[in-house]
């Protein structure tokens, strides 16, 4: 037989082989795996989910947050695109070989400026993938902690291999007279010039030993892609595809068959769900933006994921094996993912949004979250507090009666929606309904009101916490109970929009309450001063001539894309506003949400909100904090002195500078 | 071991409480009603040693509002039986007449453990548990802050002042006065306790005559006077820790 | 004989509590309504030396093996055997673990009326008690002929229950105590090695105003800066932020420093009836309405997280100078 044949069978058993190994992994990991998981909601907005393949992956866009590892991978991205042609190429040349051993692909093999823009992006992705080890071996940012680095620096070897020994390919080839499209190939060509000292056997030989290595290389990535974070490469299409385009601040309805039970096994995550655990990358992103990762908490976004990747790999081989080991009898919440770790996420969406695969952190978090409110597993602050949100409709424990007290001798008196018809209901929220600390700045609130003409009421004692933080600690009956509640009141009531102080309150109020349709405009207070201001019925007589700082609570900014009429209106105050440099959609979270504010914090860590404070105390000459959410306030005034920045810095909320320029 | 905890409900003290017109009982208008706190934590107990021992647990209770949602969700914890006395209770029971109303069912239900919380803060003749022991010719153990069954013995933990505990063998049948569970009175999700609703049954029993007899005839209540108030130091931060300095030092601090 | 008020007296570690006295002075303002005498009921075994301060008319004192320490069933014995057969006015029993794990089996045992939670009693035959918590206070004539009560503390100066002469004791005889359904097997005491907080003179306490595990931290600074020793109150020791060596009230430890500052504390009675001998009383607490302001000499309705810091930093500068 001769060399071109027993290429040809090479080639062929190799393909074979590796095709084979790969599917089955595929089948496997993901098909028999999912087949387990709950059924999604069918998938809708196809328009939409097109064009975020162009956007998100041909475009890469969310990778360019990190800058220089985005452009890195953008060029990976393509070169790798390109190139497979190449790679294509060169296995159908190889399986050919028998009968033509220079057999040439139409267009793909053929075509002139297709080859010269891949043998300038072999360079580039050589380039990325050069940078690429230099950060993972050199570098190491905390970032990839907990991620494989063994399997990141083998499979970036694998592809410079591949390209390396492609051009080494190419330009001997070149040398030895064989290449049509010699001149589309300089770089090449400039390789081959290494070569150009050896005799035209030894070229030969070379040029048969960098073919195999590059094809050996190859399908040995075959079978390498789908064991762990290499997977993404197949399942990033489908994953940004059938992205969840619901808005931001609306959690799914509970998965499974039990209602609100919640995951307490990896099988009751729906299908959907466990697709993300396969598209993990490990880049860890979400990670590094985590604010409990970074103030030291069990939780990162990433891991996570990945814990819950190896142990949906791990279930589905013993239930497939029908073996009863101890892997199966592992708890999902307390042994895979710890409860303290499961506690500690506020919900901030910062992981969800850094994503560049639009994975979801928070979904699953909440879904564990609900399985361990019904075994009852949680701290006994938390407790208290939903004990005190079923029995009083408010997390602090206090009558009903008292949530209007904020109101007493305030004139002119604030109406009662429930009695007469307003324009605008005013849904305050607990904290600045009940919490001495905030009655100055309620007041206040409810004076600007006044000052702006505005027709307001409030629900008086019919208010209930409108349940947001609630439904993200998992409890979804008593959510359900308080929206229950909160939408009797509101039934009788007769008014056109909502205004609250509260973003958390806004967020559910817009994306979660049951309106089926009749919706009222529902708008946060800044939304609501910049209208005014804008259209003159609020006059700020004052220009005030401080410098100040804006922090941009969650799920104001980045749940619900508020993040100008604030600033409109701190303009119009005449205050000069300094971003902090992590400001708009990169805020870092004060730690509250989620129900944190209800939980014990454990000592000795950097809390959120003193990281946050102290990124306000680097900005020079900024003496005041503001803020738009009442529980900032409480978290904020509290981080001022833990930091010792008392005297230096200020926290006040927007409408005292509002109130201050009437 | 069969279990039987009567619980009541009293009034919530976050309420503001107020005296009604007749000047001897508490106006009900703005009342709210919860279980008693001490109750709360003799079914977490009966709980307990039912998920410990084995064996079967009664709620039972007179009824007040809200009262059925607390029995079920004693049952979403794990109670077997929920028994709720109906009648005229439009005054409220004294502990007297409660005892008497629970007695022909306990003496049906043949507990071998009666719990019941220790006291109840409206209280005006006693707490109920050392009634219902002497009526069923029980001994009675109060202050109890733990239960434990090694072998065939029942061994109680009693709180004395100072931090003092006894450990006090009882034999059964006996009642239990309970000041405080191992553990805090557990959650229950509101959707198991919706769950429950379509699974547990509460049986209600008619009381003929609840009348309060031997009770305590009140003939004023009133809200204790502010006397000599405390003087509340004005100003900021600032000037009232130098006022508290002050005070420190007129009374010997330094 | 029909006109006698009897006292059920406590004692704990040979040592006899406040409220004996308490119930003692309490007893004299009925007796002398009603003409009787004050009798005070002794149960115990070697224990007649207790009796010297009792200021009681007489002593009746019961000495067997099975009153060596409080057994509910014992007692029950043998104080109903006494009431049966005298029929006295009143008997007054310790709002207590003692107290009212007997009072009402008498009650029921002897079909006689039971009042609870007294403060005081008056020559008249009228009755004070406390309820809900403190908050609400109810008057009433003590039912006749015969009526059992439990005493709470803060109605009286332990003082008024003490006597400088010691009673007569006469010898009460015990029925039979075999067959009792009670048992104490032993004590638990509580850690030693842990300051005694009912000797300091500077109590620092903690209540639920505290919020958190965290806060501690400032309050232990003021302690250390002032020389003082940080308490409890029960919400505070429940939730294990401090032992029960710390705890100040009812079922914790009295105390009788020179100076009690109460940070967040609501001065529920549970607590307040063991700060009572303090010499001053200070409190922080946001809320203008809680009781601890009744009992205080001086308040501030300030954040004590905000007092707390600045108070430690003044010391430290004097302390300093």
């Amino acid at each position: 037989m001769s060399y071109e044949q027993i290429k040809s069978i090479l080639v062929l058993l190799g393909l074979l082989a590796s095709l084979g190994i790969f599917l089955r992994y595929a089948w496997r990991l993901l098909w028999v795996n999912l087949r387990r998981g709950q059924s999604s909601p069918s998938f809708q907005n196809w328009g939409e989910r097109i064009k975020g393949l162009v956007v998100f992956v041909a475009g890469q866009w969310r990778l360019f947050r990190f800058r220089l590892p985005g452009a890195a991978h953008f060029f990976i991205f393509w070169g790798f695109l390109l190139l497979s042609l190449t790679i294509l190429q060169a296995i159908v040349e190889g399986l050919m070989a028998f009968t033509n051993p220079a057999f040439l692909l139409p267009v793909i093999g053929t075509w002139g400026p297709l080859a010269f823009v891949q043998d300038f992006f072999a360079l580039f992705v050589v380039a990325g993938v050069v940078y690429g080890l230099y950060l993972r071996l050199v570098v190491n940012p905390d970032r990839y902690r907990g991620s494989h680095r063994g399997k990141g620096v083998k499979v970036l070897s694998f592809i410079l291999t591949i390209m390396l020994s492609l051009q080494v390919m190419n330009g001997l080839r070149i040398n030895l007279g064989e290449d049509p499209l010699e001149r589309y190939r300089p770089v090449s060509a400039l390789i081959g010039g290494i070569f150009a000292g050896f005799s035209s056997e030894t070229q030969s030989v070379l040029e048969e030993i960098s073919y195999w290595i590059h094809l050996g290389v190859v399908l040995l990535f075959l079978t390498e892609l789908p064991q762990g974070k290499h997977f993404h490469i197949v399942t990033s299409v489908p994953a940004v595809l059938l992205r969840d385009l619901e808005p931001r601040g609306r959690l799914p309805k509970p998965s499974g068959v039990d209602g609100a039970a919640g995951v307490g096994k990896v099988e009751q995550f729906r299908w959907r769900t466990m697709l993300d655990f396969y598209t993990c990358t490990e880049c860890g992103r979400c990670q590094e933006m985590c604010p409990a990762y970074r103030s030291g908490s069990p939780l990162s976004p990433k891991l996570l994921i990945m814990y819950l990747r190896r142990n949906l790999e791990d279930r589905g081989a013993a239930l497939s094996a029908k073996r009863t080991n101890g892997v199966l009898s592992k708890s999902l919440t307390g042994e895979v993912i710890g409860e303290e770790t499961l506690w500690s996420c506020t919900t901030c969406y910062t992981c969800d949004q850094e994503c560049p695969l639009f994975m979801q952190h928070v979904n699953p978090i909440v879904e564990m979250r609900r399985h361990l409110i019904l075994e009852g597993h949680m701290d006994k602050m938390l407790q208290e507090a939903l004990a005190n949100l079923g029995r009083y409709g408010n997390s602090l424990g206090q009558s009903e009666r008292m949530r209007a007290k904020w109101t007493q001798n305030l004139q002119p008196a604030v109406k009662d929606a429930r009695r007469e018809a307003v324009e605008y209901l005013w849904f305050l929220g607990d904290y600045a309904s009940y919490s001495p600390t905030l009655t100055e700045v309620t007041r206040k609130t409810a004076e600007v009101f006044h000052q702006a003409g505005l027709n307001f009421g409030i629900l008086y004692d019919a208010e209930r916490n409108a349940g947001n933080d609630v439904r993200r600690v998992g409890e979804e009956g008593l959510f359900e109970m308080l929206v229950d509640k909160n939408m009797q009141a509101l039934g009788k009531c007769k008014y056109e929009t909502i205004v609250t102080t509260d973003p958390h309150t806004y967020n559910t109020l817009k994306n979660e309450y049951p309106w089926n349709g009749n919706r009222p405009n529902i708008l946060h207070y800044t939304e609501l001063l910049d209208r005014v201001i804008s259209t003159g019925h609020l006059k700020l007589s004052k220009k005030l001539d401080a410098r100040i700082t804006y922090h941009d609570p969650c799920y104001l900014g980045r749940y619900n894309g508020v993040y100008d009429p604030p600033r409109r209106v701190l303009a119009a105050s005449g205050c000069d506003l300094v971003e902090m440099h992590r400001h708009g959609d990169r805020a870092f979270c004060c730690g509250a949400g989620g129900g944190r504010i209800w939980m014990e914090e454990k000592p000795g860590r950097e809390r959120p909100s003193e990281m946050r404070i102290n990124d306000a105390a680097a900005l020079r000459g900024v003496q005041d904090f503001i803020v738009t959410c009442p529980k900032d306030v409480t978290m904020f005034r509290d981080a001022v002195k833990t930091t010792g920045n008392e005297g230096k810095l200020r926290v006040r909320d927007l409408i005292e500078v509002v109130h201050e320029a009437l | 071991m069969k279990i039987a905890v009567p619980i009541k409900f009293v009034p919530d003290l976050v309420e503001e409480l107020t005296i009604d017109s007749s000047g001897a009982a508490l106006d009900t208008s703005w009342l709210r009603l919860i279980i008693n706190e001490f109750d709360d934590h003799a079914i977490e107990q009966a709980i307990l040693l039912k998920e410990r021992n084995g064996g079967e647990v009664t709620i039972l209770a007179a009824e007040a509002e809200g009262l059925d949602d607390i029995l079920f969700t004693a049952a979403a914890k794990g109670a077997d039986r929920l028994i709720k006395f109906t009648g005229d209770f439009g005054g409220g029971l004294n502990s007297h007449a409660a005892a008497r109303m629970l007695v022909d069912t306990m003496r049906e239900l043949q507990p071998d453990l009666i719990l019941t919380g220790v006291q109840a803060h409206n209280d005006l003749d006693g707490s109920v548990g050392p009634l219902l022991a002497e009526l069923l010719g029980m001994p009675y153990l109060g202050y109890v802050a733990g239960v434990t069954c090694p072998g065939d013995q029942v061994i109680t933990r009693k709180e004395y002042p100072g931090g003092i505990i006894a450990e006090v063998e009882v034999r059964l049948p006996a009642v239990l006065g309970i000041q405080a569970a191992e553990q805090p009175p557990r959650y229950i999700a509101y959707t198991k306790i919706r769950q429950v609703m379509s699974t547990a049954k509460i049986e209600e029993r008619p009381v003929v005559d609840p009348g309060s007899t031997a009770g305590v005839t009140v003939s004023r209540m009133f809200k204790p006077e502010a006397g000599q108030r405390a003087t509340i130091l004005e100003g900021s931060v600032e000037e009232v820790t130098d006022k508290l300095v002050a005070v420190f030092r007129d009374h010997g601090a330094f | 004989m029909g006109q006698d008020v009897f006292v059920v007296v406590e004692y704990l570690r040979r040592e006899v509590s406040d409220i004996s006295y308490v119930m003692l002075a309490a007893a004299r303002q009925l007796a002398q309504g009603c003409g009787g005498n004050v009798v005070a009921v002794l149960l115990g075994q070697n224990a007649k030396e207790l009796t010297g301060s009792l200021s009681a008319d007489r002593v009746l004192y019961c000495d067997h093996p099975s009153l060596a320490d409080f057994n509910p069933d014992a007692y029950r014995a043998v104080i109903m055997n006494l009431v049966k057969e005298q029929s006295p006015r009143a008997v007054l029993f310790g709002h207590t673990t003692i107290g009212t794990d007997v009072a009402g089996l008498i009650s029921e045992g002897l079909s006689l009326p039971l009042v609870s939670s007294c403060l005081t009693l008056g020559a008249d035959g009228k009755f004070i008690s406390q309820i809900c918590g403190g908050k609400i206070m109810v008057e009433g004539e003590l039912p006749a002929p015969s009526a059992l009560i439990t005493v709470v503390p803060g109605g009286y100066k332990s003082e008024e229950g003490k006597a400088s002469k010691p009673p007569e004791v006469t010898a009460l005889a015990a029925p039979a105590l075999e067959n009792l359904r009670l048992a104490l097997k032993k004590y638990i005491e509580p850690d030693a090695g842990d300051v005694d907080i009912s000797k300091a003179s500077l109590l620092i306490a903690v209540g639920r105003g505290i919020q958190n595990k965290d806060n501690l931290d400032l309050v232990n600074e003021l302690a250390a800066a002032t020389g003082g020793t940080v308490c409890a109150s029960r919400p505070v020791v429940d939730q294990g932020w401090l032992p029960t060596t710390r705890l100040v009230g009812k079922s914790g430890k009295r105390v009788k420093p020179k100076i009690y500052l109460a940070l967040g504390i609501s001065g529920a009675p549970e607590h307040v009836e063991a700060i009572g001998e303090s010499d001053v009383i200070i409190a922080v607490n946001t809320d203008l309405n809680a009781p601890i302001f009744n009992v205080a000499k001086f308040g501030t309705t300030l954040d004590l997280l905000e007092v707390v810091p600045q108070l430690t930093e003044k010391v430290r500068q004097i302390q300093a100078s």
